[in-house]
């Protein structure tokens, strides 16, 4: 699909073939037990984006430049080791679930053992982006509020036109 | 793509009947985020897209008769004021900032509490940013504006 996305030259094909692709990541995530993330990425990468890409598209053209012809030697060079690279650091990652991985060894278990008493609340995940990590989901907060006031001052809002 | 899609009955029925359920069950998310799947953020993005769909089949100017664009601005901002604010609001109860056991009588009590308002702010400014940004991209046309 990634394939496919790179050879089209109809953006709006593009487009819709990025939107089924989230889709499929979240169906992965549920299949990886991660609803939450899940729920996101079906509504913001399949729903909302997907809707974005389309208006941006309506504003400026759905077909891409001809291809690049001449094949450039340095940024190949550079993906292909940053891939390879990338893919080495994966064979050290634990196995997926494993108890004894590094990242579950940390406050993990103190938050699967106490969230439930000390927050009230079933969810886990709820509790731990509400209570326990505050300070990190008003930064995410934030960033949502300055990338809609960006848009705002960029694409112009503003009911105030100037008239000139 | 201002111009309302008329001509697809189908498209303008199904929307009709869908627009309701989206928003009920953002507003489902949102307040059983605590118990289930979901959460601020989630519901936001689904409420935004409540509207999205509305927008895109009956035009952005019927939808921006129900949320002005001076209302969205407001309610941008209020959802990170509301976060903020109870942020404040547990330290001026005695508490360091964001902590939300001093809320109410109990610790538990205050966190659940502290965590239904946190995460209805984040709804509130994600679901207005949502339908702002697509108002202002539907609400330009080819070329400049």
């Amino acid at each position: 699909m990634a394939v496919a996305i790179l050879r089209l030259r109809s953006l709006f094909a593009v487009v819709m073939l990025s939107g089924i692709y989230s889709l499929i990541s979240a169906g992965l995530f549920v299949t990886m037990d991660a609803v939450d993330v899940a729920f996101t990425e079906a509504a913001v990468g399949g729903g909302i984006s997907t809707v974005l890409m389309l208006g941006t598209l309506a504003l400026t053209t759905d077909r891409e430049k001809g291809p690049v012809t001449n094949l450039q030697i340095l940024p190949l060079l550079v993906v292909l080791i940053t891939g390879a690279a990338l893919m080495y650091g994966t064979l050290d990652m634990p196995d997926y679930g494993d108890p004894q991985a590094p990242i579950h060894g940390h406050v993990a278990d103190r938050y699967i053992a106490e969230a439930p008493e000390t927050t009230g609340v079933p969810n886990i995940v709820s509790a731990v982006l509400a209570s326990y990590r505050g300070y990190d989901t008003m930064g995410e907060l934030s960033v949502i509020f300055t990338a809609g006031i960006g848009v705002m001052l960029l694409l112009g809002a503003g009911t105030r036109r100037r008239k000139d | 793509m201002r111009t309302p899609m008329r001509q697809h009955l189908v498209l303008r029925v199904t929307t009709k009947l869908l627009v309701p359920f989206i928003l009920l069950f953002a507003l489902y998310v949102q307040f059983h985020g605590d118990f289930g799947p979901g959460g601020g953020f989630q519901a936001g993005v689904l409420f935004g897209a409540g509207f999205i769909l509305y927008a895109l089949i009956y035009g952005v100017d019927r939808a921006r008769r129900v949320i002005p664009e001076s209302a969205q601005r407001v309610l941008i901002a209020a959802g990170l004021l509301l976060y903020v604010g109870v942020g404040f609001a547990g330290l001026a109860l005695g508490g360091k900032f964001l902590d939300y056991n001093v809320l109410a009588a109990d610790p538990v009590g205050g966190q659940l509490l502290g965590i239904l308002l946190v995460e209805l702010g984040v709804g509130i400014t994600v679901a207005a940013t949502m339908i702002t940004v697509f108002f202002i991209f539907a609400a330009r046309r080819r070329g400049g504006s």
